[in-house]
């Protein structure tokens, strides 16, 4: 039963790395470093707060988190494809943007400067097992299928292919008749659209949002993509991973076998190792960053 | 005949190079500053609220009055250390987006040396110490990034920004652990290195954080306009950035500039922690940086990457900051955070677009010129 626990509330807490990380995937595959994972993920939580609470529905969250997502991504994508940007500061300035907007505007909209007022979420009211319950939740089944289904799509569809090569090298995809420029575009709002959804699952778990709810998550994410080689299935193992450490954390809390704060360091930790190729090298596509 | 005219044209030529740098340095910025104020204005109708009443507060409540001008001049002291941090990591062609994890280590770093020094000892020795341990701790944890990137390629933007986590993880538990005061997350009272405020000097300024770090911080721009510009180990760094292989071509030792910029990029950063913990509250509190080091990127790419730029951003992007708490009470503070960020966007987006534009523009003029000198070349032979 513990073991079971354990793994119920692992895959809880993965499910919006999860989410993210498949947007990061994506991504850094068509060549925009994904730095603004956390603030698109605080943009869907605010939209799904807000969609929700319009909306009175869970379902209505999920579109506001999608609208919400879209706009920053369109922010993003203007910015470094058709201006081509610097994307490492156009990353950087989505996050601060998100920060201080969702701020703005819960004053704006909600006259608070920490929370919204409780929302819809998806109900789970019939099941008597409160860790059960959250899986009634549809976004945590589209986050345990998203990174295998990106992995499919990847490596077994023409679309991945073309994908990959404008991940490695856009010269020889553009010599094939790829529209570069349009595959990117389409990504970027896939990309946009999957974190923004990792965000919408932690507001309308909690059934409201709070100011700086995402606390970092989408740099979890961001290591979960580096620790995981750009590779779903990997990036998906990272991300249950990290999610387990975490878990441990809590359930061990009583013990104090390791200081939370290094059980926080884990995943940046893994990463700068794996970035330094100490253990097993991790290369990121070769266009990265290379949007001219 | 042709001789003057090809000399002519040689000459607005290269007066037109010059131009081109300046508009190139200055456009930019006046661009995102009006998007900024329009994005403002826009912002501040939505709450129901005049522009100009709210920009006149901010105004009011930052160079309207000697506290608020300390205050503002406190901000800008940490934004220059930051700011000057990414510009010469910048400069060196790098991202060190870790000023933030540098900053907080410098003033911890600075905090345990004042904890650690005897209390009777003169601050003219004190206070130096504390200072090079600061800015030795922010070299020390910027020299990782700049290590391992300069040795295994490993990115310098991802490492930094996770080392940022580490550092602020490990400060947190040590301060949480080992060094703090009951019911706090602040260590003690150092016992020497505390450097006088501003309002010791000038009684005007009384109530305000302002201290003597701002010269320190001055004086550190100066130093990094004189590293760039005028000695041959700035223009190694310099030539890294512009094109790092013609400059291992021309013998500098590519790896080695990588490390030593990061490692120097970070000691400016740790520098800015002695503003608050030596010339502010004399200890060091968990999350005292508070941002400020995200705030650099903002503050560097404003100022061009440029010593003197950078110090007239930070005074912008400090009133800006200061400003957001002045007209807290008819707008939310976070008005003047999105409006920096709007100018970081609008900067980032704005500068390779006024290059472009520009080069367009001098490139026909060039060959508008070359025509001319051709068809009167023609004309003589």
């Amino acid at each position: 039963m513990m073991a079971i626990a354990f793994l119920l509330q692992t895959l809880r807490i993965a499910v919006p790395y999860l989410l993210a990380a498949a947007g990061g995937v994506l991504s850094e595959r068509v060549g925009v470093i994904a730095l603004g994972l956390e603030g698109l993920m605080l943009s869907g939580a605010f939209g799904a707060a807000l969609g929700a609470y319009y909306g009175d529905s869970a379902w209505a969250g999920l579109a506001g988190a999608l609208a919400a997502g879209a706009v920053m991504t369109t922010i993003l994508a203007v910015a470094t494809l058709r201006f081509r940007a610097n994307q490492v500061v156009v990353g950087v300035a989505i996050n601060l943007i998100v920060v201080a907007g969702t701020r703005y505007f819960l004053r704006l909209i909600f006259d608070s400067s920490s929370n919204s007022p409780r929302v819809a979420g998806f109900g789970g009211e019939g099941v008597g097992n409160a860790m059960l319950a959250s899986f009634t939740n549809p976004v945590v089944w589209i986050g345990l299928v998203t990174l295998p289904a990106l992995g499919w799509v990847l490596y077994r569809t023409p679309f991945g292919l073309r994908v990959r090569a404008i991940g490695e090298k856009p010269e020889a995809a553009v010599s094939l008749g790829v529209n570069v420029m349009r595959l990117r575009v389409l990504g970027l709002y896939i990309a946009g659209a999957m974190a923004s959804l990792g965000g919408a699952y932690l507001a309308l778990d909690q059934h409201q949002f709070t100011d700086g709810m995402t606390a970092g998550r989408g740099f979890i994410a961001l290591a979960a993509v580096i620790f995981g080689r750009w590779q779903p299935a990997r990036v998906a193992v990272a991300c249950l991973l990290f999610a387990a450490a975490e878990t441990l954390q809590i359930q061990l809390q009583g013990a104090q076998l390791v200081p939370s704060q290094f059980v926080e360091m884990i995943p940046y930790v893994l990463t700068i190792i794996a970035l330094a190729g100490l253990v097993g090298r991790s290369t990121a596509p070769a266009a990265l960053g290379k949007t001219e | 005949m042709s001789g003057p005219s090809a000399s002519g044209a040689a000459g607005s030529a290269s007066l037109s190079a010059t131009t081109l740098r300046a508009l190139e340095a200055v456009l930019p910025p006046v661009v995102a500053l009006c998007i900024a104020a329009v994005i403002g204005d826009l912002l501040i109708l939505s709450f129901g609220e005049s522009p100009a009443a709210v920009y006149a507060l901010l105004i009011k409540g930052t160079w309207g009055n000697p506290y608020g001008i300390g205050q503002v001049l406190y901000k800008t002291t940490t934004l220059t250390c930051t700011g000057l941090a990414f510009a010469l990591a910048g400069r060196a062609g790098l991202f060190n987006v870790g000023a933030e994890g540098q900053l907080a280590a410098g003033g911890f770093g600075a905090a345990l040396l004042g904890l650690a020094l005897p209390s009777g000892l003169p601050g003219l020795l004190a206070v130096p110490l504390c200072v090079m341990a600061a800015m030795l701790t922010g070299a020390g944890v910027g020299a990782v990034p700049g290590v391992l990137r300069a040795r295994f390629g490993a990115s310098e933007v991802i490492v930094t920004i996770m080392l940022n986590f580490i550092v602020l993880a490990l400060l947190n538990w040590v301060v949480s652990t080992h060094l703090h005061l009951p019911e706090t997350l602040r260590t003690p009272d150092i016992h020497a290195g505390t450097l006088p405020r501003l309002a010791d000097w000038f009684a005007v300024f009384s109530g305000s954080a302002a201290n003597a770090v701002l010269l320190l911080a001055l004086a550190a721009a100066a130093a990094s306009w004189w590293l760039l510009f005028r000695t041959r180990s700035g223009y190694e760094l310099r030539a890294v950035g512009l094109q790092p292989d013609a400059a291992e071509y021309g013998g500098v030792h590519v790896p080695r500039v990588m490390w030593t910029s990061m490692a120097l990029s970070g000691a400016l950063a740790g520098l800015g922690g002695v503003n608050f913990v030596l010339g502010y509250k004399g200890y060091y509190e968990d999350g005292f940086a508070g941002g400020a080091g995200f705030l650099g990127i903002a503050v560097a790419l404003v100022g061009r990457n440029h010593p003197f730029g950078i110090v007239l951003s930070a005074l912008l992007f400090a009133t800006l900051s200061q400003g957001g708490l002045a007209v807290n009470a008819i707008v939310p503070k976070q008005l003047t955070d999105i409006l920096t960020a709007v100018v970081i966007l609008s900067v980032a987006t704005a500068v390779p677009e006024v290059q472009r534009q520009l080069r367009a523009a001098a490139a026909s003029t060039m060959a508008a010129l070359t025509r001319a000198q051709q068809t009167s070349g023609g004309r003589a032979s």
